[in-house]
């Protein structure tokens, strides 16, 4: 009984408050909640604070500019909220988000957490554009407020497979994923385009995104001799793994994607870094059409630029570029307008296909000469 | 044969350090049938405060030998880690010695909630990578390798290993603590400063936690404010396997671990052919934890209740 009269109360308090959520009136200027959602503790949360200043910068610039839409004065406000890279938080967090009000959403960083947060959007008719996540599944599933800025792992998993085959020369490839939906859907693409180009996959090992210990894998897949290891994860493990593959004197190639394509990766690995190769979707940063511009007002606002606040600082323009041409910052009436995206960014031009997903994007592979991450070479995705 | 030698290798180190950390479980449990959750957060103390003072040491005077800066890491902090414990003691378990013993387990996870984000707002939420100083040195045994720092991993364990027998079955602080964990209220009558040697325990096993967090950041290169949980978890798993209470039985229980994980993530896979995978290393770990207990609830070697210490 009581508990049906507080639900009573409460749906009594939240019409007298006009359901509290709608974005507040600021004199005759309107204030408009934008989400960002990404991993700001734990091991990631370096990844996380970058899609979190990246967002906020392209805003802070918008703001300063002045946005209009509807005839009104509109404050765009930042909500960032910490998913922790867990799935179980990022819909936590996505609900969260709904709750306050937001009209769009910057996020998540990890597929993990972008994939089941994405459905909390889509049943609220959120729009999302994720920066970083790269699953194919995210996209996958239809839903139409889905979008990312970034080359997904098809299309990266193709050229990295390709690559190591055809270009670096490997005939015996042994694949390591850290059970993440990012790590395991690039490992599986990698598998799959390693052996279509003729490769032979010897070994197929598993580990985690908390671990460090790679000894016992590292030492199974030594005893196969592959001329190369590829790893599907990120940077924290990255790390640690290549010093144990020269711990235990193994000669084979490393070969990573872009959670393993930082400066952290080489400042964690030290001297054991050199020689690793690692890929990251779209264009090297001072080979982006506003790279140096971006890497010049980003750094002195930031400081060092992780990986991926580029695509998320592309990601706010793109849907505040859409609320533009749809004069509203209504997401039902804005949402049309994203698929029109064609935006010239920091990171590219930017288009989606049917699906949300980057179109054409382009893939750069790197390797770690002098203890600096030096361009191989650039290729194109797309079949 | 080769792979068989370096996983046997990689299992006795990584068992080596899970033994040290397993000890301080042990110890404390042993004496106050209290698992003190916060211990794993004292080992990962313990490796961010060496690695500052090797950063820092690193920095100020380059041309230092690299095992000078390493001990100079660890003589802070022992002594940074053996106040943590005894203050840790002092205030979240001693108010709560005669409370039920739920309210001590709780504190204890309380404990390490806070020394988490205590770590994570002093020294960030980034890896913190450990500087190259130490000797690179890598010897091939029948084609097996292990590193100079591998080496001395297995060599400082076994040796502190040794002298903490030693010291619980030839010293009087040794006895003292025997007594204790026998019967508190008897020790105490026959003139034993009980709190004392409470914290005695606690001070020891915070020494043995600061040296395994050091080895453990040296070994993997890197440290990070989560990295206790987990060790701490396989400790104590560890502890438990071995027989919680018994010195021997964390040793035991430690190396045990270590090789399970090591053997099983290297050989499941071609063992059963490929349908388990490298993704179970921690299930036929606990697996192997569950069946032991099955049988002997106690552990391996916990069976003899009077003689823990």
């Amino acid at each position: 009984m009581t508990g049906q009269r507080l639900a009573w109360v409460m749906a009594a308090a939240m019409l007298v408050a006009g359901c509290g959520d709608k974005p507040q009136q600021n004199g005759d200027s309107q204030v408009v909640l934008i989400g960002q959602a990404s991993p700001l503790t734990g091991p990631q949360a370096h990844l996380g604070k970058d899609n979190e200043n990246g967002a906020r910068m392209a805003l802070d610039e918008i703001n300063a500019a002045g946005l209009t839409l509807g005839g009104k004065k509109v404050v765009l406000e930042m909500r960032s909220e910490d998913d922790a890279a867990d799935p179980k938080t990022a819909t936590t967090v996505a609900q969260k988000l709904v709750d306050e009000g937001v009209v769009g959403v910057i996020g998540h960083l990890n597929s993990g957490a972008t994939i089941p947060a994405s459905k909390i959007y889509f049943d609220n008719g959120i729009p999302q554009i994720s920066p970083s996540a790269t699953a194919v599944a995210y996209t996958a599933s239809g839903f139409k407020t889905a979008f990312r800025v970034m080359t997904n792992d098809a299309q990266q998993g193709i050229v990295l497979g390709d690559y190591a085959v055809t270009k670096l020369g490997a005939k015996r490839i042994a694949i390591i994923d850290d059970r993440t939906a990012y790590g395991q859907g690039l490992a599986d693409e990698v598998e799959k385009a390693a052996k279509a180009a003729g490769g032979d996959v010897v070994a197929r090992e598993y580990t985690s995104d908390r671990s460090t210990d790679f000894m016992a894998i590292l030492t199974s897949i030594k005893g196969k001799s592959p001329d190369l290891v590829f790893f599907g994860g990120m940077d924290p493990q990255a790390a640690p793994m290549i010093k144990q593959m020269k711990q235990l004197g193994m000669k084979a190639k490393f070969l990573g994607g872009d959670g393993a394509q930082t400066p952290n990766f080489i400042e964690l690995a030290g001297a054991a870094a050199e020689g690793a190769m690692a890929s990251n979707p779209g264009l090297p940063l001072d080979a982006m059409p506003g790279g140096s511009a971006f890497k010049a007002k980003f750094e002195a606002k930031y400081g060092q630029i992780q990986n991926y606040s580029p695509y998320a600082y592309d990601a706010m323009h793109v849907l505040i570029a859409a609320m533009k041409r749809a004069d509203s910052s209504d997401p039902a009436k804005y949402l049309a307008e994203l698929p029109k995206t064609d935006y010239q960014g920091v990171t590219g031009h930017i288009r989606f296909d049917v699906k949300g997903d980057l179109a054409g994007g382009a893939v750069t592979l790197y390797q770690v000469k002098n203890g600096k991450w030096q361009t191989l070479e650039t290729v194109q995705s797309g079949k | 044969m080769d792979i068989f030698l370096q996983q046997l290798i990689n299992g006795l180190v990584l068992g080596s350090v899970y033994a040290l950390v397993a000890l301080g479980y042990t110890m404390v449990y042993g004496i106050l049938e209290l698992i003190n959750f916060a211990h794993g957060e004292i080992t990962m103390m313990g490796a961010m405060v060496a690695l500052s003072v090797i950063g820092a040491l690193a920095l100020a005077a380059p041309g230092l030998p690299g095992v000078l800066v390493l001990a100079s890491g660890l003589v802070v902090a022992i002594p940074v880690c053996v106040a943590l414990g005894l203050l840790i003691e002092r205030v979240a378990y001693r108010p709560l010695r005669h409370a039920p013993r739920l309210a001590p387990l709780i504190t204890a996870i309380g404990v390490s909630i806070i020394l988490q984000n205590v770590a994570m707002l002093i020294w960030g939420k980034q890896y913190i990578p450990f500087p190259a100083i130490l000797p690179q040195g890598r010897h091939t045994l029948y084609g097996a390798s292990i590193t100079d720092v591998q080496i001395a991993i297995l060599l400082l364990a076994t040796g502190i290993m040794l002298l903490l027998i030693l010291m619980v079955q030839k010293t009087r602080l040794g006895r003292a603590m025997r007594a204790t964990a026998q019967s508190r209220q008897v020790a105490s009558l026959m003139g034993v400063d009980v709190n004392r040697v409470i914290a005695a325990t606690f001070a020891i096993g915070s020494a043995l936690a600061a040296v395994a967090g050091v080895m453990v950041s040296a070994y993997y290169g890197l440290a990070h404010y989560y990295m206790g949980f987990l060790l701490g978890l396989k400790a104590f798993s560890a502890a438990v396997l071995g027989g919680i209470g018994n010195l021997g039985g964390a040793m035991l229980g430690g190396l045990l671990l270590g090789l399970i994980e090591s053997f099983g993530a290297g050989y499941i896979g071609d063992l059963t052919g490929g349908f388990l995978g490298s993704n179970y290393q921690d299930v036929f770990a606990f697996f192997v934890l569950i069946a032991v207990l099955v049988f002997r609830p106690s552990g391996l070697l916990g069976a003899r209740v009077v003689e823990r210490a």
